[in-house]
């Protein structure tokens, strides 16, 4: 009912009658391309806006309310801004690193959004090892503000830069642990068994304490992974001016923020999937009637409202908390998260072994 | 050792708690909206609230037959810090033939006033005040030398 | 020739150091400090100010003005405490021409002058927040404030620069709804303060970040000048209030702030506890405010005899004194003032040297620095 498959088939039978094979499934992957920046730049769009008023709404403001119905066009009115500015390359920067980062930045971003299951059918790439692979792919993220700060030759971006490796390097380790919890309890690192496996309960309701305690620390971790306040070190705009995309101008620097947006897209919607059941609807025991209501709201709704759940709950930490000290953030992980991840890891895997779970 | 424990979960209770507290807070204000101070302002352009004796700019009033109260004494020359006054005086002559020092000119610069309120403090006759216009953005400076008194105005009778 | 280099000579010592300029243009530098900072990592070893970015020659400016027309530039040196700051200059050719002052006149500067520490304190608080990366701690001080704003523009006709405490009194009375507003935000007010404690005071982070950061103890708070919350923040009794009462601060009842920490949360306890005194302060008077004139009668050239004075007030900031030097004539022959941040930016250096980044922004932040306030 709704599914897009039927779309997908017509538009295949359409273009075999044209098309040799071989130009059928480029025009395919041509099609898809086009299909999926269009939805990033959309997501993208999507959640700068729901940023601006989530923040204006808690810091008693209105927030973005010009341009378009409710200021909804204030957006796409500001990448046009940045899309006429100036592209500046400062005299002393590595100018091929300096161009290349946010490319990596972008890239990056697009691939670990391969996995990601939307619906049962909507879905670029099944892979056996997705969840593996996301993790594998997201990390490469750092070697963007890398080069992002120490191209830039300033000194600023390089403080800014070092911190987010240092960051990220560690938060890698408890969120990374996280999901291991999931892939135990599932017994598989492919997001659609994943996601089938909850279709009795979502692994929140039925994983008991553990799993809750691995949603904590997932979303916390991922926060830190997204350079996001309260643990932005790498921008850190009190301390580094903007920190490691201090000298990036443009749409350089909007490339940037479309990297920052999707990565905070992509950690919600792993968090929806592993945690929240996917685009799996809520099913509650016994009640048929509830469950059959549950059942019309399409898939693609349940797996988007999940996701933006997550994402409101990370803008809500951004705009409540403080940001944390260096050697704070590095001791959080050490000393809190880590340790406690990993028991929780012991606990699941008996829990695992001995089938206490359901 | 399980006092060592106990001391730290006890933290993490104790700084989850805390957190939550603000979240509890920013949760508040982001469901009622009600509390939004903003204010449009181009859109209340004729109600903007603003204190009675708001210092906008320096004004000179004038009665309905085009008369003021200025007997170009001088006293706000005096008390402006800034130079923003300048009154030119002629010499005019009354109805009873005698010769009378009147202004010809009160020229304000705005540019130049910091709204101190020393010269309307300073003037005898109450002749000046201040007035509530603020958007006083100009591309050309000129537009900001202003003549107070309007043309062909005159001193109000009695007024010494 | 650059004219920092002997200034540069002295900050980096071998080529592997490490300099950073903060500012002038900077984030958390709140106007146009300039700082030098070298580090090791991410670990301060030096910390260098550069002022003379805001200089307006404030002092020399006051020389060529009359007695009465030279106390409005104060409003521009600490434009947070812009009421004391004219206060200190009208109680000093109050001094000189030896006026004395009405009840009502007194009342009503000290009724403006807890509001403006209320405000200042209110602008600080949020705007440490934003220094420490919170962004809505700014959004929810700056409501506050704009409430007091708004009794002043109903009282004086501006809201920062106000010119309002003369030589001799107050330059108009109050607005007639004075009271009545004061009093309905003071309700709200004292509602409101519970959320300040509840989105930063008790906040994990916001205490890690502050506690034990940036200690000053009490000798050194003595020895580099400091004054105002910081100094009572280390332990040292500083309160011009309670210490040398002016304009009838000796009839009311208040408690000096003081903690011992001398640490960025003490300052912030102290502020925070000031506010909560100068609600109690404005509580006391604005029920009874005398009747009577608000201006003493003077005349209309103030002309002080050959002779120098000074006086001190309590800012939001810390201690101002402005000392006047006549020489009989209708101008003053030399003014100058003792602003509290001056003092407190030379001890920027020992209080975060060893500290990280953050931290040299935390201790900027509880400092509550006011650039013009430091250069005049």
């Amino acid at each position: 009912m709704y599914d897009f498959s039927g779309v997908t088939r017509g538009i295949h039978e359409f273009l075999s009658g044209h098309f040799s094979p071989l130009g059928v499934t480029l025009w395919e992957m041509v099609i898809a391309g086009v299909v999926l920046l269009l939805s990033l730049v959309l997501i993208a769009f999507t959640l700068g806006y729901m940023e601006r008023k989530v923040a204006a709404f808690m810091q008693l403001r209105l927030g973005p309310n010009r341009v378009g119905f409710r200021g909804t066009l204030q957006i796409v009115a500001d990448t046009l801004k940045l899309l006429f500015k100036e592209t500046f390359v400062p005299q002393a920067a590595d100018k091929m690193l300096f161009n290349l980062a946010p490319i990596i930045m972008v890239v990056v971003t697009m691939l670990s959004l391969a996995p990601i299951p939307f619906t049962e059918t909507l879905q670029f790439y099944d892979m056996n090892i997705g969840v593996f692979y996301v993790s594998a792919v997201t990390s490469i993220g750092v070697v963007g503000i890398l080069m992002a700060g120490w191209s830039s030759n300033n000194k600023y971006s390089l403080l800014g830069a070092m911190r987010s490796g240092a960051q990220i390097v560690s938060y890698e380790l408890s969120a990374g642990l996280s999901i291991i919890v999931i892939v135990a309890l599932s017994g598989s690192m492919q997001f659609s068994e994943i996601v089938q496996s909850q279709a009795n309960g979502w692994w929140i309701f039925k994983g008991h304490i553990p799993v809750w305690i691995a949603f904590v620390v997932f979303l916390i971790a991922g926060t830190a992974e997204l350079n996001r306040a309260p643990f932005d070190m790498a921008e850190a705009e009190s301390e580094l001016t903007a920190g490691f995309h201090t000298e990036y101008p443009g749409m350089r620097f909007a490339m940037f923020l479309l990297a920052e947006y999707l990565n905070m897209f992509i950690l919600a919607a792993i968090g929806a999937t592993l945690f929240l059941g996917g685009w799996m609807p809520l099913h509650i025991g016994n009640l048929e009637g509830f469950n059959k209501v549950m059942d019309f709201i399409p898939p693609l709704v349940w797996f988007m409202g999940k996701t933006f759940l997550i994402v409101f709950i990370i803008m809500w930490f951004r705009w409540t908390f403080p940001r944390l000290r260096i050697d704070q953030l590095l001791t959080l992980e050490w000393k809190f998260l880590m340790p406690i991840s990993l028991v929780n890891l012991i606990l699941v895997a008996l829990a695992v072994i001995l089938g206490l779970h359901f | 050792m399980i006092r060592y424990l106990a001391m730290y979960f006890g933290s993490i209770i104790k700084g989850v708690k805390s957190l939550l507290k603000g979240m509890r807070l920013t949760g508040y204000y982001f469901t009622h909206h009600k509390e939004i101070i903003t204010q449009q302002y181009p859109e209340n352009r004729d109600n903007v609230p603003m204190g009675d004796r708001f210092r906008g700019e320096v004004v000179m009033l004038h009665n309905e037959s085009n008369e003021h109260r200025c007997t170009g004494c001088t006293a706000c020359e005096i008390a402006c810090p800034n130079g923003t006054i300048k009154i030119i005086s002629k010499w005019e002559v009354n109805a009873e033939g005698k010769k009378k020092k009147a202004i010809d000119q009160f020229v304000y610069h705005l540019g130049m006033c910091t709204f101190c309120n020393l010269c309307i403090v300073s003037c005898p006759t109450d002749a000046i005040v201040m007035a509530k216009d603020f958007e006083h953005s100009s591309y050309d400076r000129k537009t900001l030398t202003k003549i107070l008194n309007k043309p062909g105005s005159k001193i109000e009778t009695g007024v010494e | 020739m650059n004219i920092f280099e002997p200034e540069n000579k002295k900050l980096v010592e071998s080529e592997q150091d490490f300099v950073v300029n903060v500012g002038p243009q900077h984030p958390s530098t709140h106007g146009v400090l300039h700082l030098k900072i070298k580090l090791e990592g991410e670990t301060i070893k030096a910390v260098q100010p550069h002022l003379g970015y805001i200089h307006r020659s404030i002092e020399k400016m006051s020389e060529a003005g009359s007695y009465r027309q030279f106390s409005y530039l104060t409003s521009r040196m600490d434009y947070l405490s812009s009421h004391m700051n004219n206060q200190a200059c009208a109680l000093a050719v109050e001094k000189a021409i030896q006026v004395e002052v009405p009840e009502r006149a007194k009342v009503i500067r000290i009724l403006m002058a807890e509001l403006t520490r209320l405000a200042s304190h209110q602008l600080w608080w949020g705007a440490m927040g934003l220094d420490l990366g919170a962004i809505t701690p700014f959004f929810i001080g700056f409501r506050d404030r704009e409430e007091i704003l708004e009794i002043f523009e109903d009282t004086c006709g501006t809201r920062l620069t106000m010119n309002y405490v003369v030589p001799g009194g107050v330059m108009v009375d109050l607005h007639p709804d004075f009271q009545k507003k004061v009093v309905a935000f003071l309700g709200r007010f004292k509602k409101r303060i519970k959320e300040y404690d509840d989105l930063v005071t008790g906040n994990i982070i916001f205490e890690q970040r502050t506690k034990g950061v940036g200690v000053i103890s009490a000798e050194d708070a003595i020895s580099y000048g400091c004054s105002g919350p910081v100094a009572r923040a280390s332990g040292v009794s500083c309160d011009i209030r309670k210490l040398h009462p002016y304009d009838g601060y000796e009839k009311l009842e208040f408690k000096e702030c003081i903690e011992t920490e001398g640490d960025c949360f003490a300052r912030y306890k102290v502020r925070m506890e000031e506010m909560k005194e100068s609600v109690k302060i404005i509580e006391q008077l604005i029920d009874n405010i005398p009747e009577g004139d608000f201006q003493a009668k003077t005349k209309n050239v103030l002309k002080p005899p050959k002779g120098e004075w000074f006086t001190r007030v309590e800012t939001a900031r810390g201690e101002l004194g402005v000392y006047l030097i006549s020489d009989g004539t209708m101008k003053p022959y030399r003014v100058k003032f003792r602003s509290p941040n001056f003092s407190h930016v030379s001890a920027l250096e020992h209080m975060s040297k060893g500290g990280k980044i953050g931290d040299l922004v935390a201790i900027m932040a509880t400092l509550d620095l006011v650039i013009p306030d430091v250069d005049r």
